[in-house]
This record gives structure tokens, sequence and C-alpha cells, in this order.
């Protein structure tokens, strides 16, 4: 039931450029698919071993701005870039997770804010790099591989889509691995992990590692796409905005963070004219989710197919 | 000797919760820790396990001091713990509980994991077949995929015995393996133990129930206050005045 309902859902990915009749369209799903990315990122840190880590966002500027200096002011290729994109990411993210996992719970969510904040004021203020409040344009599409260009919105869709499947995988081969289930058990119970001889530190650096690595996927696929880039897509109204697409799609589970994006950029552009009242629809909708499905979108859809396969 | 615990202190604050205790766990024992409530006898496992940093004294496990590694790395040795409430992962399934208990044995990675390779495979394997192996020995292998939280509370105690053995550990510490189970039930955790100890398991427990350390122990040390009161047998222990004084008398009042 569920693997059909997958290989529906990628079928219908694939078919969307024929599907939708302006780009327009093409582009917010492909917008939404880039946030997917960054928000099964923040999944694996927060639905898998517990912690929620409010600088996510500042990860995805690290990618993102990696991928866009490197192409335009040092003459990479996207390819490279967006691999050293990743790696940057990675590696600011062990250099933050080693000392803010030493922290717990409300500290480490508020030490890990404070970090994400002061990344996105380097990244306004910085104005000789960053281009400041304007940002960064004319980040030039990837090179050609053999007959595949990359140069319109169609194969970027794909490529963006590559990157989203690419990101379910991991997460899945993860999520399900002695690994994963070593994630879910720390956030469960730390002591009882600690007395089975889990290195609890190591574990939880990893998580926010691979968290960072999709963050930084996330962004470096958002420089390319976009072609352009600016401070606010790194700030902590967006790693909240991702967090309550991760809870309404369901937190924990694989679904979830594309369920819940999806269904929130789509109602969100359908109340485009309400600007910021659309919160006076999401705050209701949130509680009533969080009340009777405490595991989204996701986790709802789970219960209602077990109870009907128990029927 | 396996374990040896010597002048170990432990101060919180303004109070000792443990003063000076020194007794030796040969291997193969069963070794068990009495006293009134609040004598110190979880303290002392906390410290035993690197829960707690002891303030003064050392602890030697197989010959190499223990006393100032972290609980993870003490679990490495070879020595597991249950906790006095028990403690599972409770959301996840009771075959997921055991094999968290192996999980230290196997040193699958992130890379391993993405890339399936070989060692993820084979030690996903092991540590399935070694979670297994726990169940059966602790008697709860059909409950393997039921959510640990929702089996009963008899089966929660064994399932934490099941983790603990999972580990392959050369001491284990039970911290009140019956506390809050019925009379029968309490038999049949008595011969899990004593099957435990027959496999080879050098034990120290933690119990209230006199009946259980009166018909399991090898030894049993007594506190009192955090302080060691006596040690010896459990004729020697019951014939023991300053013990009949602190604990057994007290407890016939109860």
């Amino acid at each position: 039931m569920r693997r059909v309902l997958w290989i529906i859902a990628a079928a219908v990915a694939v078919a969307i450029p024929f599907l939708v009749p302006k780009t327009f369209y093409l582009q917010i799903v492909a917008g939404a698919y880039i946030t997917a990315i960054a928000v099964y990122g923040l999944n694996v840190i927060l639905g898998y071993t517990g912690l929620l880590n409010l600088g996510h966002a500042a990860f995805f500027g690290i990618g993102a701005y990696a991928v866009a200096l490197l192409e335009t002011k040092a003459g990479w290729p996207f390819w490279p870039a967006l691999l050293a994109g990743c790696a940057a990411s990675v590696v600011l993210g062990a250099m933050v997770g080693s000392v803010s996992l030493r922290t717990r719970g409300n500290y480490f969510a508020i030490f890990t804010a404070a970090v994400g904040v002061m990344i996105a004021i380097v990244f306004t203020n910085w104005q000789e790099l960053t281009g400041g409040n304007i940002g960064i344009v004319n980040i030039p599409p990837p090179p050609s591989i053999g007959p595949l260009a990359f140069d319109g919105d169609v194969p970027k869709y794909y490529l963006v889509l590559g990157a989203l499947a690419l990101t379910i995988l991991i997460c899945r081969l993860v999520r399900h691995s002695l690994v994963g289930r070593t994630f879910v058990a720390i956030a469960d119970n730390e002591d009882l992990a600690r007395a089975a001889g889990i290195d609890v530190a190591r574990v939880r650096l990893t998580a926010f590692m691979l968290s960072t690595f999709l963050a930084g996927l996330a962004g470096g696929m958002f420089a390319m796409y976009n072609g352009n880039l600016g401070p606010d897509q790194t700030g902590l109204d967006i790693t909240f905005e991702q967090l309550l697409y991760l809870v309404i799609g369901g937190i924990g589970t694989i679904a979830g963070p594309l369920v819940g994006t999806l269904v929130l950029v789509g109602i969100s552009h359908e109340l485009q004219g309400m600007q910021q009242y659309r919160f006076l629809i999401f705050g209701p909708l949130l509680v009533l989710l969080v009340r009777f499905f405490p595991l989204g979108i996701a986790g709802g859809f789970s219960r209602l197919t077990a109870r009907w396969a128990a029927r | 000797m396996l374990l040896q615990v010597r002048n170990v202190t432990k101060r919180f604050g303004g109070l000792t919760a443990v003063d000076d205790v020194s007794f030796d766990v040969p291997a193969g024992h069963i070794k068990a820790i009495i006293g009134p409530n609040g004598a110190g006898k979880s303290t002392l496992f906390h410290l035993i396990s690197g829960y707690h940093p002891a303030t003064r004294g050392t602890l030697t496990f197989e010959g190499a001091e223990i006393t100032h590694l972290p609980m993870h790395e003490i679990a490495r040795r070879g020595i597991a713990r249950t906790f006095q409430t028990t403690s599972l992962f409770s959301h996840q399934t009771v075959l997921d509980n055991a094999t968290m208990g192996y999980r230290m044995h196997a040193a699958t990675n992130v890379f391993d994991a993405l890339l399936r390779t070989p060692r993820a495979r084979r030690e996903e394997t092991e540590s399935r077949e070694a979670a297994y192996e726990a169940l059966r020995f602790a008697g709860i292998a059909p409950l393997a995929n039921r959510i640990a939280g929702s089996i009963p509370q008899e089966a929660q105690k064994r399932l934490a015995i099941a983790i603990a053995v999972a580990a392959k550990p050369k001491l284990v510490l039970l911290d009140e393996p019956v506390a809050g189970v019925t009379s029968e039930e309490t038999v049949e955790h008595a011969e899990l133990i004593r099957h435990m100890a027959n496999e080879g398991y050098t034990i120290c427990l933690v119990e209230h129930k006199m009946t259980l350390v009166m018909g399991l122990a090898d030894s049993i040390v007594v506190l009192h206050h955090g302080k060691k009161i006596a040690e010896g047998t459990p004729a020697e222990i019951s014939a023991d005045p300053a013990v009949i004084e602190a604990y057994l008398g007290a407890a016939t009042h109860a």
C-alpha cells in the first residue's frame, strides 16, 4: 500500500512538467522540493534524535552562499561547488555541534538559535563578500553533461527532483539501519543508551552532521535553481516555517517532511492574497493537528491504514 | 577478582550518600546489596556504572581502574545494568530494544548504512540474532514485534534484563529487579536470575525483598546511612545483630 503510494507520487512528480500549464507552477513545486530537502534535514535532528536545531536555516544559507560565491567569484562549475557547499555546511555543523551538543533541551534550541542569527547577520553585513541585502545574482546554471543541458526550468526541475529523491533515499536507508535506530533510541531513553555502551555524544554529532548536510544540499539547490540569493532565506523565521511543515507533515516519519511542505506551500500559495494573515489559518490548523494527530498527516495516515488493515 | 570497590564515597552537597564503602565481587558470584530506604544502594550502582562520578575511592574491574570512565566506556568494558524504575526504549519494538543492548558490538556507521556495505549487512544479521537470543533467554521472544511500552509490566522487567544480556556483559547490575511485581512473578524472576548466574554472568543486585535475596545471593553487603555495616553469607547476615537492628528489625515493623 505504502509502496504503491510512493510509486504513484514518483510518477506524478516526473510527469508534472507536462501537466502544469505555466512554468510559474513548476517553479512553486520545485521550490517546495528544495524546502522539503531542508525539512528532511530538520527531521533527522529533531524527529530522530529529538534535538531542536533552531539554526537550521543558517546551514541552508551556508550551502547556498558557498555554491553562489564559488560559482560567481571563483568561477567554479556547479557540481564541485555543490559538493563544497555541502562539505562547508557539514564542517560548520561539526564545529557548532561539538559545542552545542553539550547542552540539553531548551538550552540547545537557544544556543543553535543564537548561532543561526549570528550566521544570518554575517550574510547580511559582510557586504563585500555576500552583497548584503541585495545578495548574489546571476549564478550560472550547471554546465551540460554531454547532451544534457540544465539551463531551462524543466531540466532544473528534474535536478531538484533528483536531489529530493536522493534525500528521501538517504533518510530511509539511515532510519532503518542500526545507526538510525540508535538515533531514535537515544531520543527515547538517553540514560539507557549510555548504559548499553552507546557513545551518545558521538551519535548525536553524527545526526547533527547528517542534518546539516541535507540543509547544505537544499541551500545549494536553491542557489542553482533561482540563480540568485539573499540573506532572507537564512533567518530564524525560515527555520520556524520549516518546523511548521515538519510538525504538520509528521515528525519522525519518512513521508512527513515532503507531505507537510507540499501541503503548506500549496495552501500558502492559495492564500497569498492574505499575506501574513494566512497564519490565522495555519495556527488553528496546527493546534488541531497536534491535538488529534500528534504525528502529523503522515502519522495520522499510518494510523488510519493500520486501523483499516486490522478490520 | 572481577570487581573491587575500595573506599568509595559519594557526596551530594552536604549529604554523604555513600560513605567509604569497600567490597569485592568475585567472578561467578551473585552479590546482593541490601539496606533500608535511602541507604545508598542505588547511588552505589550509579557509581559503579559511571552514572555519577565517585567523590573519593577507586573502582577496579578486571584489574583496570574504571573510576573516572564515562558511563558508555564502563559498559563497553563489560558492565551492564538495569534501572530501578524499569527503563526501556518505550516507543521502539521489543526486538529493537534488545538490539540496542548489542549495539556497541556493531561498528556500522552512516556510510555503511548508506552504501549497505557487507559490514552493515553482516552486523545487521548478527545484532538481530544476538537480540533474539537475549529475548529467548528472558522468555519474551514471542513479544519481539510489540512496542516495548505496551507490554505487561512483568515482561518489561524481563526486557530490561534482555537488554543487559544482549550486551554480553561480564557483570550485570540489577537495581531492584522485582520491584512492583507479584510474589508469584517474583519466583519466576528469581529463576531467571539464577539462570543468568548458571550461564556464567556475575550478578550484583540491589533488592528490598528479603526472601529473594536470601534464596539467591552467595554473599550480601548491608548498607545503612551510606555505610557498610555488614558483609557475609545470607546465614551470617540474618544472624548479625547490627543488621537486625538496622534493617530486618525495621522491616518486621513495616
